[in-house]
């Protein structure tokens, strides 16, 4: 609820598609709630924000937002990590001429948070407001409605003042009211009350109205009494992008902080953006000796569990995922990238490689394993020196032929290929693959 | 808050009463896809149905009926243009089987669910917005509905009653010996998984009573534990199967009935994801699914709490069928399992075109082509692939000269052709007009006739439509739209944009 890095950032969106919610910068989420606010609740909040990256031209942006040159500002990296006054990385009360020297000496300057490495490349520059009230105010979609979250002691102590956080939940299709509103202001001072119960119900009416699944002020404060966020985080459902674009304007959902993709990941994230198929594939540890390359989202995560589960976690070379019927010349791209990864540097030492996967209900077996026959074909040599070892296991339509050109391929070009169909278990392969590479040489 | 807890709990055990499904369950379906109707239709067969499981299709602008296959007769299912007329046609179909695009499957459930007649809706389409699917939810939960979905492939229970593409092909349901029932309730949230689970439960139980994926999303309309809950009050059911994934509290609700003892059958569960902890930052899987925040979401952490509330867990997926296997033979031991009556599933007529495909048998053609052919991965012009018409830089003539003289006419040749036919090319003999061109020449007329009499064929349904979606575009333009008002407006009006793939 509070910061989302750490030990929680690594499992977020593990199993997560390519469309769900996505995290989006606090310059984008301040901006939705400037444009918007005063569509939905007739009224103006006076936000300010401006966005630095590396093709920022300071003259240009003064001119565009003349604020910046007559106050004086804040500036922080936008970066979807949190904890950032904590890591000295937020700069206030600078003129415009300190903000560029301030960004100029940390963009693309890589800094490590929660353990993810990565190079800053975007900031956010605000007016800087010396306030007194901190306020919290966070709303998370949930399975039957949403839950809203406030505290009159809102700021970096907030995890130390939980105790004094409020939270009420508001069933989907229920309106919300000042008497569900009640419980969070009730103890508010009389003078502000008013105004504060009018913001949570037109940030409610705005998370709902933009497809908001998370959204965050830590803290707002008061600004000639009206509120004003200082720090905010925002999620939005991106799967509602059909019916938002024209609200959202241009939209970034960033990657996540410290996901750094190598040459080969690049390459194969491009082939994925090409197709209609999902083609993925991870390196966890390029000294790995157990390779996959799995068919289908559910069964390559149970790959890779298993081969950890069996103990063998640090042998496990990469996350390698194909589904969405691929055609034979995509996964023969594919295929020769992941062989290039598996047999790279050869030790000497057996290694194995898992061409695995479920029982298909309609991916024509024998069409995709063509794709990679012909990339193990290819690459004959390469899986020689690194004395790879194939475990194949596949079902579905036409999975017998596909079997069959496996297990003649295995002499063909004289590598040991073990085959299996749906009569054998999904993972005994990960098995013997383990099996393969702990036997003495 | 109070009043948001007790409704929880009566609708809880509201879902929870048994039986979706049964041998004489009919449904509708939205958005006609031939394929998974037929896939339905074939299941049904193998199972000895009396009646097809679909009673009607709704193909929103569209009327009248589709021809498909029930066994080995052709029977013609009613096509209607809205929810309202299909449920009124048949009000004791009471599944809604939503293949509708991410874009509008919110919406066309949502009418299903307000039909009295329509108690289960399954919704297949990936990507409905989250807050869609809440409304879904929350009015399923109020009037004692069923969502199964979305992103689903479905679900199935055995021996009677099967949603679109559940199981794949005719080949694996009889190895799963889906064809009848057996005594497992099988739930998960992958759907791609799911097949591989009915084939494991079948080699080592007397095969799944029921299955049911219930889609990857972060708030699937049914959860796990509604299913397991409603499993437990199925007496066929003796034991239950769960397959989850990291992200997301669903497999804590059924901790939670496990714990307080509303789960009486004994529950084999295994939750993927374990790997997680391997990743360094935040890696995008393939599979749909969940994001996970903390380590309670985390399958290591499910797989613990299921194994502390009773469940049995094994220690990594590769040991989930012996758990599974164990469990089945203590239950048979113990008197506990009622011997499934074997039965012999009757053959499936094979399509045409897959027998074909697998030589089975050969069907003789109604035209003969000498010199086009489109029947192989590459259509050939006299004989030539069109890959190496393209690579040899081949001109409109010189496709002409093959098409017409059979073979390639000198350059002179060719670019008078060019200047005479170039727009007259045509794609194949099987539209109207190259139909009537070609009916026209085989009764002796001359060349001009007869391409007069194919060009005077072109009309609304034939080469035509560009005419229409020409009226559409400019009034659309004068009008000032944008191209998604343009869209909208005219899916709002249910007419379809004209030319545009022949079908949109």
């Amino acid at each position: 609820m509070l910061e989302n890095v750490g030990p929680n950032l690594k499992i977020q969106k593990l199993v997560g598609c390519e469309m769900a919610r996505k995290k989006i910068r606090e310059y984008d989420s301040k901006r939705l709630l400037k444009e918007h606010f005063k569509r939905l609740a007739g009224r103006e909040l006076p936000i300010k924000s401006a966005q630095v990256t590396e093709s920022t031209d300071f003259n240009e942006l003064a001119l565009k937002e003349p604020w910046l040159s007559s106050s004086k500002l804040v500036v922080k990296p936008d970066m979807l990590f949190g904890k950032r006054g904590k890591s000295g990385l937020v700069a206030l009360n600078l003129d415009l001429a300190q903000v560029a020297t301030f960004v100029k000496e940390r963009l693309g300057k890589e800094v490590e948070m929660g353990g993810c490495i990565g190079p800053i490349t975007t900031f956010i520059v605000e007016p800087f407001i010396p306030h007194n009230e901190e306020f919290y105010l966070n709303i998370v979609s949930e399975r039957l409605g949403c839950s809203i979250s406030f505290s009159e002691c809102g700021g970096i102590e907030i995890e130390e003042n939980w105790d004094k956080v409020k939270t009420i939940y508001v069933p989907t299709g229920v309106s919300f009211t000042s008497e569900m509103c009640a419980p969070l202001v009730a103890t508010l001072p009389l003078e502000i009350r008013g105004e504060i119960e009018e913001f949570i119900k037109s940030v409610f009416t705005l998370f709902q109205d933009l497809d908001f699944t998370f959204l965050e002020m830590n803290p707002f404060t008061l600004v000639d009494g009206k509120p004003y966020p200082l720090d905010m985080r925002g999620e939005l459902d991106d799967t509602a992008a059909f019916k938002n674009f024209k609200k959202w304007g241009s939209i970034q959902f960033p990657m996540p902080f410290g996901r750094v993709m190598s040459a080969t990941e690049s390459y194969i994230h491009g082939l994925d953006e090409k197709t209609s198929a999902s083609l993925k594939f991870t390196v966890l540890n390029p000294k790995g000796r157990i390779w996959t390359m799995v068919a289908g989202g559910g069964a390559s995560v149970i790959y890779a569990d298993t081969v950890g589960d069996l103990g063998y976690a640090a042998e496990l070379g990469n996350y390698a995922e194909y589904s969405g019927a691929p055609n034979e010349d995509e996964v023969l791209q594919y295929a020769r990238v992941v062989i290039d990864c598996a047999t790279a540097d050869p030790d000497g030492r057996k290694r194995a490689l898992v061409v695995g996967g479920g029982i298909a209900n309609f991916t024509d077996v024998a069409a995709t394993f063509n794709g990679i026959i012909r990339a193990l074909k290819e690459k004959e040599s390469k899986l020689k020196a690194a004395r790879m070892n194939l475990y194949v296991r596949r079902g579905g339509p036409n999975y017998q032929k596909g079997l069959a050109k496996m297990r003649s391929l295995a002499e063909e070009i004289g590598i040991p290929i073990e085959v299996y169909g749906p009569e054998a278990t999904m993972t005994g392969i990960c098995k013997q693959a383990i099996e393969c590479i702990s036997a003495a040489a | 808050m109070l009043f948001v807890q007790q409704v929880s709990c009566v609708i809880d055990d509201a879902m929870a009463t048994g039986q979706l499904f049964s041998k004489t369950t009919q449904a509708l379906f939205y958005n006609y896809k031939q394929l998974p109707i037929q896939r339905m239709l074939d299941f049904d067969f193998l199972c000895g149905r009396e009646t097809p499981s679909v009673a009607g299709i709704i193909n929103p602008g569209g009327d009248g009926f589709q021809k498909l296959f029930f066994g080995q007769e052709e029977i013609a299912i009613p096509v209607h243009s809205t929810v309202d007329a299909a449920c009124a046609a048949h009000p004791t179909a009471d599944v809604f089987i939503n293949f509708a695009s991410f874009r509008s499957a919110a919406a066309s459930s949502l009418a299903a669910l307000k039909q009295p007649t329509i108690r289960v809706v399954a919704i297949i389409a990936e990507g409905v917005p989250e807050a869609d699917t809440k409304q879904l939810i929350a009015y399923a939960r109020a009037n004692n509905k069923v969502v199964i979905g979305p992103a689903t492939v479905g679900g199935v229970q055995a021996g009677a009653f099967k949603i679109g593409d559940t199981a794949g092909t005719i080949d694996n349901i009889i190895q799963c010996k889906l064809y009848r029932p057996g005594s497992v309730g099988f739930v998960s949230k992958s759907g791609g998984m799911s097949n591989e689970l009915y084939n494991t439960i079948a080699r080592v139980t007397d095969g799944i009573y029921e299955g049911i994926a219930i889609g990857g999303d972060v708030f699937p309309g049914s959860t796990l534990s509604d299913h397991i809950l409603r499993f437990n009050n199925i007496p066929q059911i003796k034991m239950m199967v769960v397959l989850g994934e990291l992200g997301g509290r669903d497999e804590y609700s059924l901790v939670e009935a496990l714990k307080q003892g509303k789960v009486t059958k004994p529950v084999v569960a295994w939750v993927s994801g374990t790997c997680a902890t391997l990743f360094k930052s935040e890696v995008q899987f393939g599979h749909a699914g969940a994001k996970s925040g903390g380590e309670l979401e985390s399958a290591q952490a499910k797989n613990q709490a299921l194994r502390d509330a009773g469940a049995v867990v094994p220690t990594s997926y590769e040991a989930l069928e012996t758990a599974i296997k164990e469990t089945f033979e203590k239950l048979a031991d113990e008197g506990k399992i009622t011997p499934v009556k074997e039965v012999k599933p009757p053959q499936v007529p094979e399509d045409l075109n897959s027998a074909i495909k697998s030589g089975k048998v050969r069907a003789p053609t109604h035209i003969i082509s000498t010199i086009s052919d489109d029947r192989g991965e590459e259509p050939c012009y006299a004989g030539v692939p069109m890959s190496s018409i393209v690579e040899r830089g081949y001109g409109v003539g010189d496709v002409i000269s093959l098409l017409w003289f059979k073979r390639s006419l000198p350059r002179y040749c060719t670019q008078f052709i060019e200047i005479c036919v170039m727009l007259c090319a045509d794609h194949g003999p099987c539209v109207s007009g190259a139909h009537n061109t070609i009916v026209t020449a085989r009764a002796g007329k001359d060349l001009v006739s007869s391409l007069v009499a194919g060009l005077l064929t072109i009309g609304p349904r034939f080469g035509g439509a560009v005419d229409d979606a020409a009226r559409y575009f400019k009034d659309a333009y004068d009008r000032s739209l944008t191209p998604y008002e343009f869209v909208e407006g005219m899916k709002k009006k249910g007419i379809r944009v004209p030319g545009i793939g022949h079908r949109y």
